[in-house]
């Protein structure tokens, strides 16, 4: 009865406009509708007896920082405290007030515990809960992730993946930056990936899915490691959902990629900007002129509302 | 561990690093002349890319990138810590061989050290 997804999905449709457009197909006793990006028939005489099922979601907001690299104090952005500040501001002055906050990792740029401190006290004044995942950057001290995971990791499943639900939404925080292998790029390894598929097992295909993670899960430039190589196999897990948006960082820029079902969207750091895939000698730090800065700075906004899949994101710069 | 007689665990800042330690102590390659080869990383490489150089080397790294960056040995069998702008970190090789190497912050960057006699 079902109508497969992959032909019948359209993200800007919603129930109310598939039900005007299935009036005019009455005869045929089916009524179609869209769940979490899913779509769904039931006989007519089933949806006049069962009315409107009552959503289980509700539409919320939520924030996305990423790169924030306190500690950072080279030539592309001497003063990476103070555009994390700014990004707190911005956040402040957002005219709803999120439910949460995600951060995608590359909190700090040497991992040092004082830089873990100084991100804390910078975030320490939004009264609103926020979500990690590491970046490389927060990985790279003697003990490979432990200075992150004293800060970061309680209640978190491995080196520091979790899930969690919020108002009808899934969130999947992903870890991919640990034990790279050369030539690689980066890397959710076969332990991360079996935890997955555990926790997206009990699902309903309708349920909308946020998973974020620090580095692209599609290949953005193989040239400069900015893909994860085993990420089909997660994709392969999420692919049945109807509804999937994907949050990175790593990269510095804003970039978007939909697959199907699944919304690929890089976001801006709160410290500097980083080149155009291949369009400098290398992916290091891009120093612009100062009053350039701010426009390649900032935060995404994100409001989710229920049957209008996939998740509303506003990209906004601090120029 | 037994092909290298040394491996200097700490990154020093370039301009003031010393010889690497040799471990254990031997007289005869304190007598030797010194031998240190250089490798930079530039622009998320590493220059040269493959290294040749005679047993009893010092290969010295040292990091021009405003990102930190790593060596590690493919098989784990030494490994720096992460070099900031302007640090080094060296190994000394005795023993002929290939030695690959990578690094573990952007694992598409690798290397090798071939040690001929």
């Amino acid at each position: 009865m079902g109508l497969d997804h992959d032909h019948a999905h359209d993200g800007h449709l919603n129930r109310r406009d598939l039900l005007s457009r299935c009036a005019g197909w009455a005869g045929t006793a089916a009524v179609y509708s869209v769940a979490g990006g899913v779509v769904s028939s039931v006989s007519l005489d089933a949806a006049l007896a069962a009315g409107r099922p009552a959503p289980k979601t509700k539409p919320f907001t939520f924030v996305q920082i990423s790169d924030t690299h306190i500690g950072f104090d080279k030539p592309a952005n001497p003063n990476v405290h103070a555009t994390a500040l700014q990004a707190v501001e911005r956040i402040k002055a957002l005219p709803i007030k999120p439910d949460l906050i995600l951060h995608t990792g590359d909190i700090t740029h040497l991992s040092k515990d004082d830089q873990f401190d100084e991100a804390k006290q910078i975030l320490s004044g939004l009264d609103v809960p926020i979500f990690y995942v590491p970046g490389e950057h927060d990985f790279l001290d003697e003990g490979q992730g432990k200075a992150f995971l004293a800060h970061y990791g309680r209640g978190t499943q491995g080196l520091g993946w979790y899930s969690f639900d919020h108002n009808g939404v899934h969130f999947v925080a992903l870890n991919n930056v640990a034990a790279l292998k050369p030539g690689g790029m980066a890397h959710l390894g076969e332990d991360q990936i079996a935890w997955l598929k555990k926790d997206l097992a009990g699902l309903a295909s309708s349920t909308p899915i946020v998973v974020f993670a620090h580095i692209p899960l599609w290949t953005v430039y193989e040239a400069w490691g900015w893909g994860t190589d085993d990420a089909d196999q997660a994709l392969a897990l999420l692919r049945r959902f109807g509804a999937v948006t994907v949050l990175n960082g790593h990269i510095h820029q804003v970039l978007h990629k939909v697959e199907g079902n699944v919304a690929f969207h890089s976001a801006r750091s709160t410290a500097y900007p980083q080149p155009a895939p291949g369009a400098a000698p290398s992916p290091g730090p891009l120093k612009v002129p100062t009053e350039q800065l701010p426009s390649m700075l900032g935060i995404r906004s994100a409001k989710f509302v229920p049957g209008h899949e996939p998740i509303a994101l506003i990209d906004a710069s601090f120029a | 561990m037994s092909f290298l007689s040394s491996v200097s665990r700490v990154a020093l800042l370039a301009a003031v690093a010393p010889p690497a330690a040799v471990y254990p102590p031997q007289a005869a390659v304190a007598a030797a002349p010194a031998r240190v080869q250089k490798v930079a990383i530039d622009n998320f490489a590493f220059s040269p890319q493959v290294i040749v150089v005679a047993p009893g080397t010092t290969v010295t790294w040292t990091n021009g990138d405003e990102d930190p960056h790593t060596v590690v040995a493919n098989d784990k069998s030494f490994h720096s810590a992460a070099m900031d702008t302007d640090e080094s970190y060296s190994v000394t090789f005795s023993k002929p061989g290939e030695y690959a190497y990578f690094c573990s912050l952007h694992p598409h960057m690798t290397g090798k050290v071939v040690v001929k006699g």
